[in-house]
């Protein structure tokens, strides 16, 4: 690994089943904080089971199993800690956008209160600081009170990275954040991973090379369960080493 | 070559579109007008009958019977709702698929289709001979609830599977446990649902006669100057007995009619009973709509 930043995540010889069928097949990775790492892949390859390791949210598939380790900054998640615990430092952002049908205010203000904090003033900080950090506040201050429904799809999926960002995560995993937004409200998204990796380490799935090559620093690639290839964007896209990663990237397949 | 569509076919479809739109217009006026001429009926051949005195809280008028009513609706809600809540949440959100879940479903589907009077005559078993007491309004609403619990614990578990996984997801990723993603996002999301099934079942609760008959009793004595709630004339004391009116038609069309207004009242109980239903309703619906615009849920 050419990077010099530690590694957030360290995932060693991890296999995962869902009841007989093998999911994940021997990954191993390592994922450096303050960057963003991006899994590619066709679908079923494993990409989006694998991010859900990262924060346990494959837990509540039935029959389960899980073996090797996923290490976050150095305790393996699996063995020594609380997924309540993990998932408010480890967050999630959704393939749809998911507001809770509540107000815009509620939706940010709704983690920082399950986290048992009940100042008015300490909410309302951190709902504005979430929201200008997820490039919102502008459009929404004065309709913090209207339902979060109301808002379009970009906004609300940013209104989800704020809703995340309001837990002060350490690290944030996004499913195919702009698979259902429009190209515009694609590229503010792009713009606001981009400026969050200053503060966050960031891992996204995404089905799109473009947006892969766009914003992340480190790749994997994913096919039938295994990681096929994983390194520095840049060299993944002008020379990758393994033939399949050529092909899935260049179109040939997927 | 491409295929000949057929203006006749076309033409036939869009005929049969157009009865069918007219049929399917017509049955739902017919139902309108019906439920309009009903209630109508009910509400000024009632309301004609009025004579000084039926609204007095005297066994003249029927005071304590519009009391009993809302009251032993109210005891049954008490019982049934948290129940029902705690029922559907287990349904929806914790019990397995198993033996054990089909066979607490079948239970659930066979109980709501308990004739009432059965009800009524197992409350009479259960809550008057065991414990040795009298009719009283508690027996009657604890017989209401076992009528109403299917209803709620249906409703409220068909409102929580039918949410979008992404609101159960979002809490979850956040942190939430199981019980707070339940208790501040699922019921919430579903309030208004969930009031719409409360309040079929307290319209159910307020015209039931049969499951009250050997229950909440067919007298009521209330003195309203009485403030002991342990004497059985005090109105607030729920172990005395409590005729309603929907029991009380039954009573003044039967062994009451030596009671020289015994028609007059039982129309006037009737538009008495189809008003109260119609303003709980309109009261729910309401107080539903506010919830959801306070909690920002709709759109």
């Amino acid at each position: 690994m050419s990077n010099a930043n530690a590694s957030v995540f360290s995932i060693r010889s991890l296999n995962f089943y869902y009841g007989d069928f093998h999911a994940l097949q021997d990954v191993s990775l390592e994922i450096p904080a303050h960057e963003i790492t991006a899994l590619i892949g066709p679908s079923g390859c494993g990409k989006s089971t694998f991010l859900k390791t990262l924060n346990r949210m494959n837990d509540f598939e039935p029959g389960i199993h899980v073996e090797g380790s996923v290490l976050l900054e150095g305790t393996d998640i699996y063995q020594n800690t609380d997924p309540i615990a993990l998932r408010r430092k480890v967050g999630m952002v959704f393939q749809q956008p998911n507001p809770f049908p509540k107000s815009i205010y509620e939706n940010v203000a709704y983690g920082p209160r399950i986290d048992g904090i009940r100042g008015r003033a300490e909410l309302d900080e951190i709902v504005e600081r979430s929201l200008k950090q997820a490039a919102l506040w502008d459009e929404v201050k004065d309709r913090l009170k209207k339902p979060a429904l109301g808002l379009s799809g970009g906004q609300q999926q940013r209104l989800c990275m704020a809703r995340t960002l309001a837990m002060d995560p350490e690290v944030i995993l996004m499913d195919e954040p702009t698979s259902a937004l429009d190209p515009i409200a694609t590229a503010r998204i792009e713009d606001l991973v981009l400026e969050l990796k200053q503060e966050y380490t960031i891992v996204i799935v995404t089905h799109n090379m473009q947006q892969a090559s766009r914003i992340s620093d480190q790749t994997a690639f994913f096919l039938l369960g295994r990681m096929m290839e994983c390194g520095n964007t840049e060299r993944m896209f002008s020379k990758p080493s393994n033939p399949k990663t050529e092909e899935y990237i260049t179109g040939r397949f997927g | 070559m491409k295929r000949e569509h057929s203006l006749k076919a076309i033409q036939k479809a869009k005929h049969t579109d157009k009865v069918m739109t007219a049929i399917l217009y017509s049955v739902g006026g017919f139902f309108l007008v019906f439920l309009l001429v009903l209630a109508g009926y009910i509400i000024i051949k009632g309301l004609a009958s009025y004579y000084p005195g039926i609204l007095s809280f005297t066994s003249e008028g029927i005071g304590n019977q519009i009391f009993n009513t809302v009251y032993l609706v109210f005891l049954s809600l008490l019982i049934s709702v948290p129940l029902g809540l705690a029922a559907g949440i287990y349904m929806a959100e914790y019990a397995k698929e198993g033996r054990f879940f089909r066979f607490l479903r079948i239970s659930i589907e066979s109980l709501s289709s308990l004739p009432s009077i059965v009800i009524g005559l197992f409350g009479y078993l259960v809550f008057i001979l065991m414990t040795g007491m009298k009719w009283n309004l508690l027996a009657g609403a604890l017989a209401v609830s076992i009528l109403s619990l299917p209803s709620i614990t249906t409703t409220t578990e068909d409102a929580i599977r039918s949410l979008p996984p992404g609101y159960k997801e979002g809490s979850m990723a956040l942190g939430a446990t199981h019980w707070q993603t339940i208790v501040k996002v699922l019921i919430p999301t579903c309030t208004s649902r969930i009031m719409t099934g409360v309040l079929l079942v307290a319209g159910r609760g307020f015209g039931e006669a049969a499951a009250l008959l050997y229950t909440a009793g067919q007298s009521t004595h209330i003195n309203w100057n009485n403030f002991n709630p342990a004497s059985p004339t005090c109105p607030w004391n729920p172990l005395r007995p409590g005729e309603t009116l929907a029991l009380h038609i039954w009573v003044m069309r039967t062994e009451g009619s030596l009671n020289p207004h015994a028609a007059q009242i039982a129309n006037f109980s009737s538009a008495i009973l189809v008003i109260l239903v119609l303003a709980f309703s309109l009261w729910v619906r309401i107080l539903a709509r506010q919830q959801e615009e306070k909690s920002g849920g709709a759109r």
